[in-house]
């Protein structure tokens, strides 16, 4: 008994955490919690696109040149780059979030429809990303 | 089962979490449908979104009123996701009470701004 205990590992960390290789259905669960707390980050951003690209025409100007001259310090590039972890933030958030919907109304929650809806998510939302990245950076 | 009252009072914990649970899952779908709205209107805009049609979308009444509630929609989400966050990762009581603070100060604030913006519109 007391050798049992001894082997027992005591409460998880989250450093313990990054030992365990991953399901699909996991890393889609993980990324919908970092999604969601950089959207929750990066909510004043966004806010303040709200904000100058709706109160008027020359505040709209500093809407669109925030992603070509930046914004005061920032280059536009990397307003461009934090926009499109923005863009894959709510993709992810959203698409994961529905599954999450799909899952408690249908019960679908085998190990099966776990994974395949797993892949549906990370795919769709990465290309989704990769479409609407390509238009904001130029590319069409 | 130990103690749980007085001195020994456990005061971290879901409060079993049914009505955050619940919650979280209408401002979603709450958030999901307002979305699909604001996509529609952009979608059926003629020609190309300028500020104009940008800020036409939002000054329509009814549009306002429905950003409001997805204001509030999304405030209240956040507030249980982050939560859930600081009550998995963070254990010391008042380090996770002063992170709540924060999350209700930042919401809070990041709602009172939008609606500003939103209502002098």
């Amino acid at each position: 008994m007391a050798e049992m205990r001894k082997q027992r590992p005591g409460t998880m960390r989250l450093v313990d955490a990054t030992q365990y290789r991953l399901p699909l259905a996991a890393w889609v669960s993980i990324l919908h919690r970092v999604s969601g707390a950089m959207m929750f980050l990066l909510l004043p951003l966004v806010i303040w696109f709200f904000d100058v690209s709706i109160t008027s025409e020359i505040s709209y100007e500093r809407f669109t040149t925030a992603f070509g001259a930046g914004i005061g310090f920032v280059p536009g590039g990397l307003v461009k780059l934090v926009v499109l972890g923005l863009i894959w933030a709510f993709l992810h958030h959203a698409i994961a979030g529905v599954r999450h919907l799909w899952m408690d109304m249908t019960h679908s929650v085998s190990k099966e429809q776990g994974r395949s809806s797993a892949v549906v998510t990370l795919g769709l939302s990465l290309l989704l990303t990769v479409a609407l990245g390509a238009k904001l950076f130029g590319l069409y | 089962m130990s103690v749980n009252y007085g001195s020994r009072r456990v005061v971290t914990g879901a409060h079993y979490g049914m009505r955050d649970w619940l919650s979280q899952r209408v401002t979603a779908v709450l958030m999901a449908l307002f979305t699909v709205v604001l996509l529609a209107q952009l979608i059926f805009t003629k020609g190309p979104i300028g500020y104009d049609a940008w800020a036409g979308i939002f000054s329509a009444q009814w549009m306002k009123v429905l950003t409001l509630v997805l204001f509030i929609a999304l405030g209240w989400h956040a507030w249980v996701g982050m939560r859930d966050i600081w009550m998995d990762y963070v254990k010391p009581a008042a380090l996770r009470l002063v992170l709540q603070v924060f999350t209700i100060v930042w919401l809070v604030g990041c709602m009172g701004w939008a609606i500003q913006v939103l209502w002098r519109l």
